[in-house]
């Protein structure tokens, strides 16, 4: 059991020292991110009352595209040079490949989600802090992340790589999406824990099936 | 065996025009029109039918893919994609009659119900299983991929149809009938399912057979392709 987790531990690692080199994945998602919020401002006058309704909603459909950006990436640079036939030729258990690729996507989308969160929070002229929201970004992450790469090593072998993933992606994470942003909305009206306690329910069941799914599942996905 | 297999398509596509015929009968002449929504409501017995038919098409998909993945056996994979092309076919019926009945009813064509978005997100999902086929490289792939995707496609319903129930509380809870089915409803409805089922497993049994053939006309091409 021990095992398992250095290999998963040395995965990740991998993926997090070739991040820092070429600074590829969290630089170009976090740009991206912020372009969605600017554009945002665009399509709803932010001077009027609408935006605290829609504000919620900005944040994660923002994060969400971002989401899909960098999960994309995870295998993109792994189909270069053959890297991802090295390994699977790595004598590891498929179901590590799983677990480092996706503890190094989430880390990179959070690092992104911290970034993003406060210059919308400044924006949008919320209060800055929100501890609560750090715990719906954190789940809400887990739960894209486990699709996410699941799916993402799916469709880096498919002939419409970049349209695949969020095709696959979007209608899954539906569950997802509603529950962050309602238990968003809740928290930026200070509302007290127990209402956006279901919420985090579901944010935290979703995590725990498609942890257990994609596990089992994975090794279907990237075998040849 | 394959001979078998036609008599079996033969009687199922006797019974099945009977029990249309029943059913359109049963529908439009025999059963009384309800008294609170009118004649509209003579949609839900195509509708509810439909739902049924493409929720159990997809219970199949998952299944199927589950068995594929475990044996690898074509099998189980040319069911798989018979069955989601069908209930594609009737997903697409289920969001066509369902804004028609719900206009006059609700005053809305659509509204973000759970069991309308949960059927939304379904027919997104297998739309993808299709994609995923289509785009993925050599055909054994493409249906490993297919099962992978119509597996987390059918866990997914559930927890969508949960969220948005707990979304949309204000919502009223779907009501057909103020007093529920009388026994003429009732048998109408039975007689409709019934036939709708029928009708799918001749559709999926036809469309299997079509893509055996497809399968031998390409393993035949590949052996002159060789020569």
């Amino acid at each position: 059991m021990k095992g398992i987790w250095v290999k998963i531990f040395a995965i990740f690692w991998k993926d997090l020292l070739s991040e820092f080199r070429t600074k590829e994945i969290i630089t170009s998602i976090l740009v991206f991110a912020l372009l969605v919020l600017v554009i945002f401002n665009f399509a709803f006058d932010p001077e009027t009352s609408v935006i605290n309704m829609v504000a919620s909603g900005i944040l994660w459909v923002s994060l969400t595209f971002a989401g899909v950006l960098g999960l994309n990436r995870t295998f993109v640079s792994e189909k270069a040079d053959a890297g991802l036939e090295g390994l699977m030729l790595c004598p590891v258990d498929r179901a590590a490949i799983y677990w480092g690729k996706l503890i190094s996507s989430c880390v990179f989308i959070l690092i992104v989600a911290f970034i993003i969160t406060p210059i919308f929070l400044i924006l949008l002229n919320l209060p800055l802090i929100v501890p609560r929201l750090a715990l719906i970004i954190v789940l809400a992450t887990l739960g894209f992340a486990s699709v996410g790469t699941l799916f993402s090593a799916l469709a880096i072998n498919t002939r419409a790589r970049d349209v695949m993933l969020p095709i696959l992606f979007l209608p899954t994470v539906v569950p997802v999406i509603i529950a962050a942003v309602k238990a968003t909305e809740l928290v930026l009206e200070s509302k007290p824990w127990g209402d956006m306690l279901v919420w985090i329910q579901i944010i935290v069941a979703f995590d725990i099936i498609y942890l257990v799914v994609s596990t089992l599942l994975f090794e279907h996905v990237i075998q040849e | 065996m394959q001979s078998k297999y036609n008599i079996i398509k033969c009687c199922l596509a006797g019974l099945g025009l009977v029990l249309m015929v029943a059913a359109l009968y049963l529908v439009f002449i025999y059963v009384p029109t309800d008294k609170h929504t009118g004649i509209i409501q003579r949609v839900f017995y195509f509708h509810v039918p439909l739902a049924w038919v493409s929720f159990l098409a997809f219970f199949i998909v998952f299944i199927c893919g589950i068995f594929y993945l475990r044996r690898k056996t074509r099998t189980w994979d040319t069911i798989a994609h018979a069955s989601a092309e069908v209930g594609i076919i009737f997903t697409t019926l289920v969001l066509i009659t369902g804004p028609i009945w719900a206009k006059p009813v609700w005053g809305v064509w659509w509204t973000w119900d759970a069991r309308l978005t949960a059927t939304l997100v379904l027919w997104l999902a297998y739309i993808a299983y299709i994609l995923v086929r289509n785009y993925a490289i050599t055909k054994e792939q493409g249906a490993r991929f297919a099962a992978v995707v119509g597996i987390v496609g059918f866990v997914d319903v559930p927890i969508v149809f949960l969220a948005v129930r707990l979304w949309r509380t204000q919502h009223p809870t779907t009501i057909v009938f103020e007093g529920g089915l009388t026994p003429a409803m009732l048998l109408t409805l039975l007689i409709c399912i019934a036939a709708f089922t029928v009708l799918y497993i001749l559709m999926v049994m036809q469309s299997n057979s079509l893509k055996s053939i497809e399968a031998e006309l390409d393993s035949l091409s590949a052996v002159t392709r060789v020569d």
